[in-house]
């Protein structure tokens, strides 16, 4: 089936199986694999990617069914010329990460928690965190990234970080 | 952790969905799929068409009239979450999953799909709540204790969809469940709801079905103790890897008792 994807911005044009899952679209097909998948049945949230700017799990949606949608990954979050997202920053200062494996996920994650509220408590933070699973940090240096990054972006919008 | 493969057909009206549905032998709606999808990866059904109603437009409604909500099957939970004409349900919806699954799974899929541990099920139940159903034959209404039949059993026959929902809003209510971790299916939750002097107290995850405690809405001293514990005497949960059956029935106590703590009024203890 030919479906169109806007995926961080740029339009593709993709012809896919129907169980063609949107993560393995973006993995397989566009070479996007900063989308990672861990258990690909909806429970470990490695996969998370924006659908229309909600979160959504990319194992759990076909591809033909966010045809015609915008998506946004991983590889959207930094500037073209490299210049990492204060989340990306916050995680590898604080070692929010060590494998690398969830970490995708956990950013797509932080990423919209702080779009639609930009101030978390640590609380709040580990709540909407929690489903995101990491084996390896034991979540407290997740926790501090997503509240060090609340507070660079408080300061320093978007556009203006370098 | 492929799916298998089958056919898609992208529903456009709810004949369209419904005429796709009785023209295939093993065909399935893919609503919100947060609990199709899992099951497909699994390989634990191979339904050879499925029929995609997320596009179906006007099932995303929410209104009320006459005190009762009117809800579009494709209402997502985290759009039931927001709103503020049912508060039982937007409480229940808010305690669904995580934010990735509110953002796609629906109130319909949720009542089709019937797990026990489901908080909407137990809502509709405590609101005596009730769906419309279209099938080849045209259009039906369920009402909450004939829909749920077993745990993921419904009334449902194969080419039937549901397209809206029914749920009075209650004169007072209560919603309190026990999870192991934030966003895990809950391990027992209650809904308690009130409509003038009935009273609907609702325990999810203690059987296959919702389990239903109605009676005349008590006041008094003690009240409260009285219903929690009529309540843990009346239902009969079994043990499993979440729970012993002890630990449901004492969860059932206790969260009943919160959740009837804002539908029961005791009377203002005499100072002393
Ligand atoms: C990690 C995770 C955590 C979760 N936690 C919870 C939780 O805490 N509580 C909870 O209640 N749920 C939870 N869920 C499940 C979630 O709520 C699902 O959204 C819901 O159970 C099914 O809704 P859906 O729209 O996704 O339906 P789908 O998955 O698309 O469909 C489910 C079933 O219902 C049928 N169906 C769907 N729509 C209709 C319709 N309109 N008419 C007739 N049949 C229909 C489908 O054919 C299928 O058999 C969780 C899911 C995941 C992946
Ligand atoms: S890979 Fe999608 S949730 Fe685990
Ligand atoms: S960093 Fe290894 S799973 Fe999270």
């Amino acid at each position: 089936m030919r479906i169109t994807l806007t995926v961080n911005g740029d339009r593709h044009r993709l012809d896919v199986e129907p169980r063609r899952t949107l993560a393995d679209a973006l993995r397989e097909d566009l070479g996007l694999t900063g989308t990672h998948l861990g258990c690909e049945h909806g429970v470990c949230g490695a996969c998370t990617v924006l659908l229309d700017g909600e979160p959504v799990r990319a194992c759990l949606l076909f591809a033909v069914q966010a045809d015609g949608c915008g998506v946004d990954t991983v590889e959207g979050l930094a500037t073209p010329d490299g210049t990492l997202h204060p989340l990306q920053e916050a995680f590898s200062v604080c070692h929010g990460l060590q494998c690398g494996a969830c970490t995708p996920g956990m950013l797509m994650t932080a990423a919209h928690l702080l779009a639609v509220e930009p101030s978390p408590d640590r609380e709040r933070i580990r709540a909407e965190m929690a489903g995101n699973l990491c084996r390896c940090t034991g979540y407290v240096g997740i926790v501090d990234a997503v509240a060090s990054a609340a507070g660079v972006m408080a300061w320093r919008p978007r556009e203006d970080h370098d | 952790m492929k799916c298998p493969p089958f056919e898609y057909h992208r529903a456009t009206s709810v004949d369209d969905a419904v005429a796709a549905l009785a023209a295939a032998e093993d065909s399935k709606i893919l609503a919100g799929g947060q609990s199709l999808v899992p099951v497909l990866a699994l390989r634990l059904a191979r339904p050879t068409v499925l029929v995609d109603v997320n596009r179906i437009p006007g099932l995303d409604g929410l209104d009320v009239r006459d005190g009762v909500l009117h809800a579009g099957a494709l209402v997502r939970h985290a759009a039931l979450a927001r709103q503020a004409l049912h508060p039982l349900a937007a409480a229940a919806a808010a305690s669904i999953g995580h934010a990735a699954i509110r953002s796609r799974g629906t109130l319909g899929g949720s009542l089709a799909h019937a797990d026990p541990a489901a908080e909407l099920p137990a809502v509709l139940r405590a609101c005596d709540g009730a769906v419309v159903v279209a099938g080849p034959d045209g259009t039906r209404r369920v009402g909450a204790d004939a829909l749920f039949v077993g745990a993921l059993q419904t009334d449902l026959a194969e080419p039937e969809m549901i397209t809206g929902v029914e749920l009075g809003v209650p004169d007072a209510w209560g919603f309190a469940e026990f999870a192991r971790r934030h966003g895990d299916f809950a391990v027992v939750s209650v809904a308690a709801a009130r409509f003038g002097d009935r009273l609907r107290v609702v325990v999810g995850g203690v059987a296959g079905v919702p389990h239903l405690l109605e009676t005349s809405a008590p006041s008094g001293t003690g009240a409260l103790d009285e219903v929690a514990g009529a309540l843990a005497d009346d239902v009969d949960p079994s043990s499993d890897l979440h729970g012993s059956a002890g630990h449901r029935r004492a969860l059932t106590r206790e969260l009943a008792r919160r959740a009837l703590a804002d539908v029961i009024t005791e009377p203002a203890r005499e100072p002393t």
